[in-house]
């Protein structure tokens, strides 16, 4: 915790600009070691004009921020360099920084130390975390919201409801002679307990669909041999900028590729192969095609125009059914021998991937809402520690439905409903007892 | 002259330390300024109430004695929230304010270990952070191994009324007037504290036809493990119920100038409890309640004071006059003590160990009053606690400490040494976490067996609760034998789980009769065994932080990146385990993480 470390702020090579942040007790004092200006009497939150030097040598001519704790984001002293983009120069600043005393910081190892000093909250590390990793514009929309505490407010809105039942069944216990005070009643718990289900229920619909944005949607191309799958995934390749096509890590080993389709990155699922052009699917194996099934959030299935179909086709649709999915019928451009009664009622995209994937695209939007979501108000969870939690207190009010039927005594209830307080309070890290109390003696009048 | 152990002061908390101290053999001399205030009742006549009465029942069953003499002396007993769930049950008797302070006085005296002075004692000698002696005020010294602080409101009392402020005790007694300030010389930081009681009222002077009477209980009762009730249903004294009115509230807010606490005539005021609010607060603070609920209880068999439960206030006596004649039933009352509020020295519990030893001076205890509790039953857990602790000290034991899962009196030192106390500290059973495991009927299930370890429960009381257990285990054992016919053969066990079912239902198919309180505590354990599970993981959780000890001598200035408020709380409190460091208000789960963090480096280097 005490050394100073170092690191690239901004993604490499993508800006004109890059900026080089450095932390901890040694920071102006190990910036001051490469710039050619004294920084040890500037003022703090100011930014100063220099340049960077290596044995009397220009390196890059750069402006430097200076934060001194405790007012920055790490509550240590914060250096930042603002210097030229290129991935050489940047990189060579870095070197310098490394040479000097500063260790290269591990990746989040800013927002730990945020977190560690007190700064921000445990959701708000986490959505800084978010921030980070964000690859789209929604993503980050997202992380943004969850540093502007909106989650915080939302569950602590839940929790204070909960906490003024809870005073209210506590005051009837403590003070069972005073009968002019409102008697919880089941009704009222249940009442509570519909709301929590609801209120929890919809932040967790939407978290899901937050998870999506931020995650990406693992979609899964299928069809068999000579469909066009290949051509469809070259075309999205084209258009749209891939941005990794290699993702190291288990849960993700396989991802073949990320692509960016109308803002929302999907997760492309390598088929084995999907690549090349001569398309295996039967060499996949049913089992792992049906693994590879369950594990996608959209499947975009592959069929051509220009053949019958096959029993094969016939039970991918099947296997597919309860699957989000599009159906594509490809190489609309040659002679229709396919039969679309087939597909029953399922809208059906007609393509010729050679030429035009458009309405491919637009389908995906549409699926999954994403003009919708542009325009909401992102009020999620933002990672999956909160969303299990969320599911946890889910659960716990559905526990609390079941004993309301069975008539056990409001006090015992409580105890369910202290459970939820718990839980929300752990995704938010307050804890219960005290506010519990301070609400008992704000609200009610009692005494000798 | 020498004692093993002294313990100054005869209130509830003096008299369950000294005869604990003394029922564990050892020398023991209790100070008092009178003989007359032993185990005197100068607020409510009452003993018990909710969490307090499951507090009674604790005492009893770790070897005190304030149930078993409230036993004997009650003349009303109720089981409060009896319609609620089991967790929540607990007694309250009104007792005698005469005859309850005869018994325990008897005890005392029967007692071969115990000897009383009436005295007050003014200074404490100390050597070597060690304590030697008391100082009495007459300049006499008296020489003690352990002593055991149980002062109630006595340091540097003031009684308040209107605009007068005198030196007083309650009832006009003798306060201790510089005990406080030698205990500050010594170190101990001093809090101001105030409290207030009602007027007492003639009783043959209230028209009890304008008022809701309130009997006692249907049942019999008992607090205490070892003996049957001593009342009968039928002899129980009334209580009444009557409320304020309109005219009440209209006089309180013409006058309010004129009370103690809003007249601005006193500096430095103490801090009231925020549970127990005067009548004006609670006009002032609850403005659009229509009336405030007041009740009537008799103080005695023996005399004619009626307490007016609800109704303490600080204002001078012509509009304590004004105030009483305003309510139903009490317009030509007559009121024989006014009501008063009383300020008085404490220590800050923080100081305390968990033991209730004092972190400062080796051998020194405190218990009560002294402590910022509030409350007759409060005091008297905190007093065994002392007095058992005091006790096993100079035995070279380790001392009893009662974790939060396993009683309230455990909940209540552990709220004390941990968070300390702003106004004056009240039990609830909203403090307890684990109260579905702190019932007022497995008291005796949780603590009997700490009781019989430390020498306070005899051969046969503990036998009696061998037994218990064993039939309880028995019976849940039995029921899961019993098929139920026509119910597709389920368990009787799986059976009394069904919210129409009880255990009445289902004793007659148990191969033997067993005694009422286990066939209770069997359908109970039953009944709520999803429940329990839930409450006991969460405790064993608490249990885990709580086995994670934090090294006594520890530097906090060394851990870097503490929050600056936690490090002075952790500095102050030192709290001897993770779990306890986490109860403490202002050190966050963030301060924790890093103290583990730390921890873990302090351990490998």
């Amino acid at each position: 915790m005490n050394d100073t470390i170092c690191a690239i702020s901004t993604a490499i090579g993508i800006g004109a600009i890059s900026i080089v942040r450095v932390s901890g007790s040694k920071s102006i004092n190990i910036v001051n070691k490469i710039f050619d200006r004294d920084l040890n009497n500037k003022k703090s939150h100011t930014i100063n004009y220099g340049h960077i030097i290596e044995n009397n040598e220009i390196v890059d001519e750069v402006m430097i921020t200076i934060m001194k704790a405790p007012k920055t984001f790490t509550r240590e002293d914060i250096v930042e360099i603002n210097c030229h983009g290129s991935i050489v120069n940047t990189n060579k600043i870095l070197e310098l920084l490394l040479n000097n005393g500063a260790r290269l910081a591990e990746p989040g190892e800013f927002t730990k130390r945020a977190f560690l000093n007190g700064r921000i909250d445990l959701i708000e590390a986490e959505s800084v975390m978010d921030m980070i990793n964000s690859k789209t514009e929604n993503a980050r929309k997202l992380a943004i919201n969850g540093i502007d505490g909106k989650i915080s407010n939302l569950i602590k809105k839940i929790i204070n409801r909960l906490i003024k039942v809870n005073a209210n069944i506590e005051v009837n216990i403590d003070y069972p002679e005073y009968e002019d005070i409102e008697i919880i009643t089941k009704k009222e718990i249940e009442e509570l307990s519909k709301y929590i289900n609801k209120e929890l229920s919809k932040l967790l619909n939407e978290s899901e669909n937050g998870k999506i944005i931020k995650e990406g949607i693992n979609t899964l191309i299928l069809g068999k041999p000579n469909v066009g799958k290949s051509s469809i995934l070259n075309k999205l390749l084209n258009e749209e900028k891939a941005i990794v096509t290699d993702i190291a890590g288990t849960t993700r080993d396989i991802i073949e590729g990320q692509i960016r389709v109308n803002g929302i990155l999907l997760n492309i699922i390598d088929t084995a192969g999907i690549r090349k052009t001569n398309d295996k699917v039967e060499k996949i194996g049913v089992e792992k095609s049906l693994k590879l099934i369950e594990s996608a959030d959209l499947i975009i299935l592959v069929f051509n125009n220009n053949e019958l179909l096959t029993d094969e086709d016939l039970e991918l649709l099947n296997k597919t059914k309860d699957k989000k999915r599009i159906i594509v019928v490809n190489k609309m451009d040659l002679k229709n021998k396919i039969d679309f009664k087939k597909f029953g009622c399922e809208k059906i995209v007609k393509i010729s991937a050679l030429h035009e994937i458009d309405e491919l695209k637009n389908e995906i939007s549409d699926i999954f809402k994403l003009n919708e979501l542009n325009n909401k108000d992102f009020t999620y969870l933002s990672n999956s520690r909160q969303i299990s939690l969320i599911k946890k207190a889910i659960n716990v009010s559905k526990n609390l439905e079941q004993a309301l039927k069975k008539e056990v005594p409001i006090d015992i209830l409580e105890i369910d409903i202290k459970e939820i307080c718990e839980i929300l309070n752990e995704i938010i890290g307050e804890s219960y007892d005290e506010k519990l109390i301070d609400t008992l003696f704000s609200n009610f009048c009692l005494g000798k | 002259m020498k004692y093993e152990i002294i313990v100054v002061g005869g209130g509830h908390a003096g008299c369950e330390a000294v005869l604990a101290s003394a029922n564990k053999g050892h020398k023991t001399l209790l100070v008092t300024g009178s003989k007359d205030t032993i185990a005197m009742m100068p607020c409510n006549p009452s003993i018990g109430g909710s969490a307090k009465g499951i507090v009674v029942r604790e005492i009893d069953a770790l070897g005190g004695w304030m149930g078993k003499v409230a036993d004997k002396t009650l003349i009303q007993m109720k089981m409060l929230n009896s319609g609620k769930g089991p967790a929540v049950r607990s007694l309250r008797a009104q007792a005698d304010k005469i005859t309850y302070p005869r018994e325990m006085l008897k005890l005392l005296e029967n007692n071969k270990n115990i000897d009383i002075i009436e005295e007050i004692v003014e200074d404490i000698i100390v050597e070597k952070n060690k304590i030697k002696a008391v100082k009495l005020s007459t300049g006499k010294e008296i020489m003690c191994d352990a002593l055991i602080l149980t002062t109630g409101t006595y340091m540097k009392a003031n009684i308040l009324v209107g605009e007068s402020r005198t030196v007083s005790g309650p009832n006009g007694t003798r306060p201790s007037l510089y005990l406080s300030d030698n205990l500050k010389k010594l170190g101990f930081k001093l809090l101001r504290l105030k409290t207030g009681t009602p007027p007492r009222i003639d009783r043959s002077t209230i028209d009890f036809s304008k008022t809701k009477r309130e009997d006692g209980d249907n049942k019999l009762y008992t607090f205490s493990f070892d003996n049957d009730a001593y009342y009968t249903i039928e002899k129980q004294e009334p209580c009444y119920l009557t409320y304020t009115t309109q005219e009440t509230h209209n006089i309180i807010k013409e006058n309010l100038s004129k009370s103690s606490m809003y007249g601005g005539f006193h500096k430095n005021l103490g801090i009231g409890p925020r549970y127990c609010p005067s009548i004006e607060d609670k006009v002032v603070r609850f403005a659009d309640k229509e009336r405030h609920q007041l009740f009537l209880e008799p103080e005695s068999l023996y005399y004619t004071d009626i307490y007016l439960q609800g109704f303490s206030t600080s204002m001078p006596y012509d509009v304590q006059e004004k105030m009483v004649h305003s309510l139903p039933g009490l317009e030509n009352a007559k009121i024989l003590k006014y009501a008063y509020a009383i300020e008085y020295d404490a220590i800050d519990s923080k100081e305390l160990k968990p033991s209730l030893e004092t972190k400062i001076i080796d051998g020194l205890f405190t218990a009560g009053q002294i402590n910022g509790t509030s409350g007759y039953e409060e005091a008297a857990g905190q007093g065994l606690i002392a007095g058992i602790n005091a006790a096993l000290k100079l035995e070279g034991k380790d001392p009893l400490i009662l974790k939060r899962d396993e009683s309230y009196i455990g909940v209540l030192i552990d709220d004390l040494v941990t968070k300390g106390v702003k106004d004056p500290y009240r039990l609830l059973t909203s403090r307890a976490e684990y109260r579905l495991l702190l019932r007022h009927d497995n008291a005796d299930l949780r603590l009997r067996k700490y009781g019989y370890e430390v020498g306070l429960i005899n051969e046969d009381q503990y036998q009696k609760l061998v037994n218990k257990q064993t039939n309880i285990k028995n019976i849940i054992e039995e029921l899961k034998s019993i098929k139920i016919k026509d119910k597709k053969n389920i368990n009787a066990y799986d059976y009394l789980k069904r919210t129409e079912i009880t255990m009445d239902d289902l004793k007659e198919k148990l191969s033997k009769k067993y005694g009422e309180l286990e066939l209770e505590q069997a359908e109970i354990m039953v009944k709520y065994e999803g429940y329990i599970k839930k409450t006991k993981k969460e405790a064993e959780k608490m249990r885990k932080l709580e086995n994670k000890k934090i090294p006594k001598d520890i530097d906090y200035d060394k851990i870097s990146n503490l929050a600056s408020e936690a490090r002075i709380k952790l500095k102050e409190i030192r709290p001897e385990s993770f779990g306890q460091a986490s109860r403490i208000s202002g050190v966050n789960p963030s301060d924790i993480s890093i103290l583990s963090i730390y921890m873990k480096r302090y351990f490998n280097d």
